[in-house]
């Protein structure tokens, strides 16, 4: 749901972005997120989600405009205070951005890390993620080593491990099935029940279509909203997901043996 | 603010392998220029104390060793008959020759060559002599005597050794900026091979002391190991300096071995250099940080 007011959890007011003395790669985008609401990011290729993103999970400070998360103004947040917004937010980074030299255990096990979790907590919790997302047989294995779907396996594990309140995802699911698809939706979906924001930057507009969710949309730098179609009967995301973990293990056990 | 675990790889890097041993190198540098000040310090001291409570009195050689032995006994006369003397007493002619044998050489010194007698005198401790009015009582009673209260000298000298320790504590500390430069460009160059690491870190929440500790840890730990592979170096380096200076000495050096108290602060090098590397590690992470968004 797009809202208006001081209670969102993401607020765009009239921002724009460019690079150096370059266009604008982002014009007057304006939107706000509610607590709790589910929203896909929709665009052509270098129409500007993942700069979109880039300014919602701050690791750009727009050119003009407001940006508001959590009720705070980023113009008037000091640096100090980005850690703890930051740590409310999970992002899944389009190129996964897991660090190679540890292993998929330590690379979901991070952001808990980073909050000062006791070591016996992250084990349980770490270990019971990666199993949800197929890679109980892989929690020792460094990324380097995986494919390319199970380091986007354990990029989104690290992301929603400690229950962000704002889910960020860029392309999420770009380099698996479509039943690993759906269960990454679902777990996404899960969370969203339990109160988490999620934004989904994607391509996949069969994905898009099924789940039904208001949709975001970017072209050539400007914001538009679109009113989601109703989801054909069949395919919404638990009978997809029903569909989707009946052929987990399959899947799993043959990614195990690649 | 050890680092039990790093989420960055930096021991992997070239830069982790090369700052131990730099490291080493340096606190090999301030072990020696540290004994060196330490030692000095105490020479200095002990030669202040031993000195400033003597006198030396000289006696111009006379034609005949009757009148040498009359003017000897007329100037001890005085001498103990004065109240600040503790003791007065003539030094041998054997101990005379050994200490021109360094000038002279062996059996340079003979017999026949006109030597001045020297009288040692200790004071009581406290007593203020005046040396300028004893010479004066001396050479009126006793024509061509002269009194030495080794003040020129012994200032002097430690005015030198003085400098000397000023140029030690100037080479520990030109060693500790070294140290500490050679930590900022390391770490800076870490901070850039592992940018993109921490910049995870950074989107995930964490704050720059998370990053600093990691780093700060690795220089800590560095620090240690090339703190003692530098003292390890040090130590046989000092023992042979004080060994060749034992056997040199022959009068001409006092003892410059290394007492326990000068071990124990060599000891303290590799500690203090890991501390400067820690320190500095720490410090030079959170500036650059600062800078990133």
């Amino acid at each position: 749901m797009i809202t208006e007011g001081s209670d969102c959890v993401v607020r765009f007011e009239s921002v724009g972005l460019r690079y150096g003395l370059g266009p604008e790669v982002l014009q007057d985008i304006s939107f706000a997120l509610a607590p709790g609401s589910f929203h896909f990011l929709l665009g052509a290729s270098g129409a500007g989600k993942s700069t979109l993103l880039k300014l919602m999970y701050l690791a750009l400070k727009p050119t003009r405009g407001l940006i508001s998360l959590f009720g705070h103004n980023m113009a008037t947040t000091s640096r100090r205070q980005l850690p703890a917004l930051r740590r409310r937010i999970g992002v899944v980074f389009q190129d996964f951005r897991l660090l190679h030299h540890l292993s998929a255990f330590d690379n979901v096990a991070l952001p808990l890390r980073v909050a000062g979790v006791r070591e016996n907590e992250i084990r349980k919790h770490v270990v019971e993620l990666l199993t949800w997302v197929g890679l109980k047989d892989h929690v020792n294995i460094r990324p380097t080593i995986l494919s390319g779907g199970q380091q986007q396996r354990v990029a989104i594990a690290r992301a929603v491990i400690a229950r962000p309140k704002l889910l960020l995802a860029d392309e999420p699911t770009g380099n698996v099935d479509d039943r690993m698809a759906m269960r990454l939706m679902h777990l996404f979906e899960e969370l969203n029940k339990l109160g988490t924001t999620i934004v989904i930057a994607t391509h996949n507009e069969t994905l898009v279509r099924r789940l039904g969710h208001p949709r975001l949309r970017l072209d050539a730098g400007c914001l538009d909203t679109d009113t989601p179609d109703q989801p054909a009967a069949g395919e919404t995301a638990a009978g997809a997901f029903a569909a989707a973990t009946s052929g987990s293990r399959a899947e799993q056990s043959s990614e195990s043996a690649a | 603010m050890w680092a039990r675990r790093s989420d960055l790889p930096l021991d992997h890097d070239a830069l982790g392998r090369f700052l131990p041993w730099l490291i080493a190198f340096m606190v090999y540098l301030a072990a020696l220029a540290l004994a060196g000040m330490l030692l000095l310090n105490t020479m200095a001291a002990r030669w202040d104390r031993g000195m400033g409570d003597t006198l030396t009195v000289q006696i111009a050689p006379a034609d005949t060793p009757e009148q040498d032995a009359l003017r000897v006994r007329a100037t001890l006369g005085i001498l103990r008959s004065i109240p600040g003397v503790a003791r007065a007493q003539l030094i041998d002619e054997g101990r005379l020759m050994d200490l021109l044998e360094p000038w002279l050489g062996p059996g340079g010194a003979t017999k026949d060559l006109p030597l001045p007698r020297l009288i040692d005198v200790e004071l009581k401790p406290g007593a203020q002599v005046d040396a300028a009015a004893l010479a004066t009582r001396l050479a009126a009673a006793v024509p061509g005597t002269a009194v030495d209260d080794h003040g020129v000298w012994l200032e002097r000298l430690i005015r030198l050794i003085r400098t000397v320790e000023a140029l030690a504590t100037a080479v520990l500390l030109l060693i500790g900026l070294a140290t500490a430069g050679t930590v900022v460009f390391t770490t800076r160059t870490g901070l850039s091979i592992h940018h993109e690491a921490i910049e995870v870190l950074h989107l995930i929440g964490a704050q720059d002391t998370y990053v600093a500790r990691q780093f700060a840890g690795r220089a800590l730990a560095m620090g240690l190991r090339g703190g003692v592979i530098g003292l390890v170096f040090a130590v046989p380096t000092l023992l042979g300096i004080g060994y060749l200076a034992a056997r040199m000495q022959a009068g001409l050096l006092p003892d410059v071995s290394l007492g326990p108290q000068h071990w124990a602060a060599l000891a303290g090098l590799p500690l203090v250099v890991a501390a400067i590397a820690m320190v500095t590690a720490r410090l030079t992470v959170m500036r650059t940080l600062a800078r990133m968004l």
